[in-house]
C-alpha cells in the first residue's frame, strides 16, 4: 500500500494504483476522456492533468503511478490553467453543434468544458472535418466530433473482442473507423455508445428523439437474455425511447447486449391491445368481460386433467405463480415451461442454474462450454469469458458447433456427445486439463438438455462435473446457461407438470382440450392439436396468437412491476416504466379476474398478496437482488434417463436478432438480422 | 505498366522471393512476437507489387495477407500502414519522384528541381501521378543528406546535387529506361568538398597529391 496525500487529503492505495485511482479514493472529481476503469490506460486525451509535487510539469494522472508519500494537487494554479487549455486543444476541431448532437446534454465534453474549460477559444482557422463512418445498423457515426480517445478502439479491440476498429491515419489526418467499410460484428456494440464521451458515436435508433432532460428514467431489469442485465428504461409518455444499461458489478458491469437495448421498437409494433374471440373461424374483437365469459364457458365443467398451460420465456414469476394457482385451483396438474423441450425436472435448483455465477468466472481456472454459444446467447457473459481468458492461464473448451468464434480461443473437442463419455472415462486429454484446475467450470447449454436425450446430457454434465472436482463444498462448477429472463422464474415457481400432469408433447397431441398459453411462442403453434381450444395471454401478435381461440393482451416487461430470475438464480425486479397500450393489462390481474369470471376467487388481490404467496411458495422468491451462492452440500446428480445418443449438438438460437417475440416485432432487429446473417462478404484474408 | 488507374487488386499472395525474404524477417522476433515485423513485411509487399506490377504500393489485400502472416487482426496493420507516409496505400508511378522541400534543400535551389520534376515527367504537383504511368511525384520531409542539398529520391536512391537541368537529364534517361548511378550529379565523392579537398592543404601528406 502507498500512502499519498490529494489536496491534504491523505488515503491509501495498493501499489501500482494510478494517480487517478487515488484522487478518486479521496473523493476528488478528475476530468477524463480517454481514461475508461474497465478499458487499458491510453493516456492521449490529457484531460486529466494533476500536479504532483516535484515534478517539473502536469502529469497525466491516470497513466502516472503512485509512489508512496506522494503530494498530489488536484485544484493548483497550474492544474487549472492546463486542463484550461488542454480544453482548447480538444475543442480546436470539435465542431460547435451542440444543439443538434445527440449527446448534447449527457455529453462529457460539453459538462467538463462547462466545469474546466475556458469561456472561448482562440482559435481562428479552418476546423477539418472527417467523412462518417458505417458501423453497421446500431452505430450511428458524426466522426468530425471525433475527440480520438480511443475508448471504442480499446472496447472493441479488448472487451468484445473483435479488432476491427482502428486509428488509420497520423496527425492531422487520424480517423477512427475500419478502414474498410463493415458493419461491427459484435452483439455489444451498443456499448460504444455509452463509452463514447462525446457525439461522434451515437445510437442510431434514437437519433433525433428526445433530450435527456425530457426522460423518466426507470430501473429495471432486461430479459430478452438470462443475464437479467441492470437496464435504464428511458420514457416519454407512453413510449419506451431507450433502453441503456445501469452497473452491476455482479452481473453485467456495466454493458449491454444489443438485443435487449435495441430492440424496444417492437414494443410499439404487433401489440395485442385489446381481447379478441374466435368466432365462425375468425379473430373478432371482444371487450374483456365478453372474453373471460368465454373462456369461463369452454372451461367450466371441463375436467381440470383436460386443461393445460404452457408459460413462455420472457414471463415475470408473478403472472406464472397466478397461473400456476388458477390452474391447481381448477385441478390441472398440466403446466409446462419448457417450451424447447429441455429436460430439467426442476426437483433441485442447483441442477439448472448457473451456479459459479456470473462473477464467479472470474475465478475459474478451467471452462468447458457443451451446446452452447454464450456469444449468441449471452453476450454480456460471454465478454465476461473474455475477460477471464485475457488475464490468462484459462483454458477454454466446446463441445457443439464447430468453428464458433468465441472471441477468445476455445479448443474444439468433438460437436456429440461422444466427447462427454470420452471426457468421462478419463481417456481425453482435455479431463486431465480440467481435473487438474482448482476451479474448473461446466457450461451447459440449455439446448444442450432439450433434446431427446437431454437427461441423459444433463446427468452426463453433473457426473463429469462432479468428477473433475468442479462440485465441492466451496466451488460449484456446474453451470446451465439459459436463453431468456424467464425461464429459469418459471422453473423456480415449480411451472412444471405435477403429479399425473402432461408435459408440452402430450399437450399438444391433444392430452388437453384446453390450452393456456402464457406468452408461449416458443414453439410451433401448428403442432397444437386441432381440437384444442387455445387461450393466448401475451403482449405480441407472434405465432402462437394466430392459432389462438381467444387472446387476452397482457403487458410486455416495461410494462409491469415483475420478478425476474437470471440464469444464476438472481432474483430481480422488473418495474413499470409505462403503461400496457389500450387495454393489455398487467398479467396476474388478468388469470385473476379469468378465475373470478369461473367462479375461482384466487387467494391474492393485490401485488403484495401475489408476492407473498411467491415466497411462501419458494423462498428464494424472497431475496431480492440477491442469489443464493456457494457450493455444493449435496453432489448427487440429476436422474439419468436414457442414454446419450451421439448426436451432434446443435445451435440453440437460430438468429440471435430474432429469438423473441419482442424482437421479432422490431424494425431494427431485423435489419440486424439483414445485415448480419447476410452471406459475409469473401475476404482475400480468409 | 497501366500504374496510375491501376484496379484494387482482388487477392495478394507472396511469391517466392518474398515469402524467402519473410522468413528471414520473422525468425529475428522471439516467438510470439511475430507481430513486430509487420513493417518489414509491409515493406516486403510493396517491393512485390513494384516488382510484379510495376507500381510499388500497398493494397489492402496485401494487408490483410501481412495480416494473415503474422496472426494479427487485420485493422492493426491497416493502422501502422496508413500511420507510415513510406508505405503507399494509393496506385504509384513506376518511379517515385520523392523532392526534399526542407530548408537546406529549399535554399539551395529544391523548388527548381520541382519545376524540373513537373515539366519532365508531365506532373501536375504533388500526390500527381503522369498519365503515362511512370511518375508519382511526393514532397517528402529532410531526406538527411542536406550536405549534397538539393535532393531527389526516385525509389530508394538519393540523386544529390541537382539543378534544373540535371534533374531533366535524370528524368529523361528513367523515361528510357536506364537507371543513372545514384549519388551526386556533380561528380563529387560521397559528400567530400565540392572540386576536392579545401581545408587542411599544408599538411604535407594531404598536399603531396
Amino acid at each position: 500500500m502507498a500512502k499519498v496525500t490529494i489536496d491534504g487529503i491523505e488515503v491509501e492505495v495498493p501499489n501500482g494504483a494510478s494517480v487517478l485511482q487515488a484522487c478518486e479514493a479521496a473523493g476528488k472529481e478528475i476530468p477524463r476522456f480517454c481514461y475508461h476503469e474497465r478499458l487499458s490506460v491510453a493516456g492521449n486525451c490529457r484531460m486529466c492533468l494533476v500536479e504532483v509535487e516535484k515534478a517539473p510539469k502536469p502529469v497525466a494522472s491516470c497513466a502516472y503511478p503512485v509512489a508512496d508519500g506522494m503530494k498530489v494537487f488536484t485544484d493548483s494554479a497550474m492544474v487549472r490553467n492546463a486542463r484550461r487549455n488542454v480544453m482548447e486543444f480538444l475543442l480546436i476541431n470539435h465542431p460547435l453543434d451542440c444543439p443538434i448532437c445527440d449527446q448534447g446534454g449527457e455529453c462529457d465534453l460539453q459538462d467538463q468544458a462547462v466545469a474546466f474549460g475556458r469561456d472561448g477559444s482562440r482559435y481562428r482557422e479552418e476546423k477539418r472535418a472527417v467523412k462518417d463512418k458505417y458501423l453497421g445498423p446500431l452505430v450511428k457515426t458524426i466522426m468530425t466530433r471525433c475527440i480520438q480517445c480511443t475508448r471504442c478502439v480499446r472496447f472493441a479491440t479488448e472487451v468484445a473482442g473483435v479488432p476491427e476498429l482502428g486509428a488509420t491515419g497520423r496527425g492531422e489526418n487520424m480517423q477512427i473507423g475500419t478502414y474498410v467499410e463493415k458493419a461491427l460484428t459484435t452483439e455489444l456494440s451498443g456499448n460504444l455508445i455509452d463509452i463514447c464521451p462525446v457525439g461522434a458515436l451515437t445510437s442510431r435508433p434514437y437519433a433525433f428523439v428526445s433530450r435527456p432532460w425530457e426522460l423518466r428514467k426507470t430501473d429495471s431489469i432486461d430479459v430478452l437474455d438470462a443475464v437479467g442485465a441492470a437496464i435504464r428504461v428511458d420514457t416519454r409518455g407512453p413510449e419506451v425511447l431507450r433502453i441503456i444499461p445501469r452497473t452491476n458489478e455482479d452481473v453485467n458491469e456495466e454493458w449491454m447486449a444489443d438485443r435487449g437495448r435495441f430492440s424496444f421498437d417492437g414494443l410499439k409494433r404487433k401489440r395485442l391491445d385489446r381481447p379478441w374471440i374466435r368466432r365462425e373461424g375468425k379473430l373478432q374483437p371482444a371487450t374483456w368481460p365478453e372474453a373471460l365469459e368465454h373462456i369461463a364457458g369452454k372451461l367450466k365443467g371441463m375436467p381440470g386433467s383436460r386443461i393445460g398451460a404452457v408459460a413462455g420465456d420472457l414471463v415475470d414469476v408473478e403472472s406464472v405463480y397466478a397461473l400456476k394457482a388458477l390452474m391447481n385451483a381448477l385441478g390441472s396438474q398440466n403446466l409446462e415451461c419448457r417450451q424447447d423441450g429441455a429436460k430439467i425436472d426442476g426437483s433441485r435448483r442447483d441442477h439448472y442454474l448457473f451456479n459459479s455465477g456470473i462473477a464467479g468466472i472470474d475465478e475459474a481456472d478451467a471452462l468447458l462450454i457443451i451446446g452452447s454459444n454464450p456469444r449468441k446467447e449471452a453476450p454480456v457473459l460471454n465478454a465476461r469469458i473474455r475477460k477471464r481468458w485475457n488475464s490468462g492461464a484459462m483454458p477454454v473448451a466446446t463441445i457443439g458447433e464447430a468453428g464458433l468464434d468465441l472471441t477468445y480461443t476455445a479448443e474444439h473437442l468433438g460437436e456429440g456427445t461422444a466427447v462427454l463419455d470420452a471426457l468421462l472415462d478419463g481417456s481425453h486429454a482435455f479431463a486431465k486439463v480440467l481435473g487438474e484446475a482448482k476451479k474448473p467450470m461446466i457450461i451447459l447449454g440449455r439446448g444442450a438438455v432439450a433434446r431427446e436425450d437431454g437427461a441423459a446430457v444433463l446427468a452426463a454434465a453433473w457426473a463429469l462435473a462432479n468428477q473433475i472436482g468442479a462440485l465441492t463444498p466451496e466451488w460449484h462448477g456446474f453451470n446451465m446457461l439459459h436463453l431468456f429472463g424467464g425461464q429459469v422464474g418459471a422453473l423456480d415457481a415449480g411451472f412444471l407438470p405435477g403429479e399425473g400432469g402432461q408435459d408440452l408433447a402430450g399437450m399438444l397431441s391433444g392430452g388437453v382440450d384446453a390450452l393456456w398459453l402464457l406468452g408461449a411462442d416458443g414453439f410451433e403453434p401448428a403442432f397444437i392439436s386441432p381440437g384444442t381450444f387455445v387461450i393466448y395471454q401475451g403482449h405480441h401478435g407472434d405465432r402462437a396468437a394466430s392459432r389462438a381461440d381467444v387472446i387476452l393482451p397482457g403487458a410486455a416487461y416495461t410494462e409491469k412491476e415483475g420478478t425476474y430470475v437470471n440464469t444464476e438464480g438472481r432474483v430481480q425486479r422488473g418495474r413499470l416504466a409505462v403503461f400496457p397500450p389500450g387495454e393489455a393489462k398487467e398479467d396476474w390481474r388478468i388469470i385473476r379476474a379469468a378465475g373470478v369470471a369461473m367462479g375461482v376467487n384466487l387467494p391474492f388481490d393485490t401485488l403484495e398478496d401475489v408476492r407473498a404467496g411467491m415466497v411462501a411458495a419458494n423462498p428464494v422468491f424472497g431475496l431480492v437482488d440477491g442469489r443464493i451462492a456457494g457450493g455444493v452440500q449435496d453432489v448427487a446428480g440429476p436422474a439419468a434417463g436414457g442414454t446419450l445418443s451421439g448426436t451432434a449438438f446443435k445451435a440453440n438460437l437460430t438468429d440471435y436478432w430474432l429469438a423473441d417475440p419482442i424482437s421479432r416485432a422490431s424494425e431494427t432487429m431485423a435489419e440486424c438480422s439483414r445485415i448480419y446473417n447476410a452471406a459475409p462478404v469473401a475476404q482475400a484474408a480468409e | 505498366m497501366s500504374a496510375p488507374h491501376q484496379q484494387e487488386p482482388t487477392d495478394f499472395t507472396f511469391d517466392a522471393d518474398s515469402e524467402a525474404q519473410i522468413a528471414k524477417i520473422v525468425a529475428r522476433y522471439p516467438e510470439g512476437k511475430q507481430a513486430s515485423a509487420v513493417i518489414p513485411l509491409l515493406y516486403v509487399a510493396q517491393k512485390q507489387m513494384g516488382r510484379l506490377t510495376g507500381s510499388a504500393w500497398v493494397p489492402r489485400v496485401a494487408m490483410d495477407a501481412v495480416a494473415v502472416k503474422l496472426s494479427m487482426a487485420p485493422i492493426r496493420v491497416y493502422e501502422v500502414a496508413t500511420f507510415y507516409f513510406m508505405f503507399n496505400t494509393k496506385p504509384m508511378g513506376r518511379f517515385h519522384l520523392q523532392v526534399c522541400g526542407t530548408t537546406p534543400c529549399w535554399l539551395r535551389g529544391s523548388d527548381d528541381v520541382l519545376r524540373a520534376c513537373k515539366d519532365a515527367g508531365h506532373l501536375k504537383g504533388y500526390g500527381d501521378t503522369s498519365e503515362d504511368g511512370l511518375f508519382t511525384l511526393s514532397e517528402v520531409e529532410c531526406l538527411g543528406a542536406c550536405v549534397n542539398a538539393p535532393i531527389l529520391q526516385v525509389d530508394d536512391d538519393y540523386y544529390e546535387d541537382l539543378d534544373y537541368d540535371r534533374t531533366v537529364k535524370l528524368i529523361e534517361s528513367l523515361k528510357r529506361g536506364e537507371r543513372p548511378a545514384p549519388g551526386s550529379s556533380i561528380g563529387r565523392q560521397t559528400s567530400a568538398p565540392e572540386g576536392g579537398p579545401n581545408t587542411l592543404l599544408d599538411i604535407p601528406m594531404m598536399a603531396k597529391e
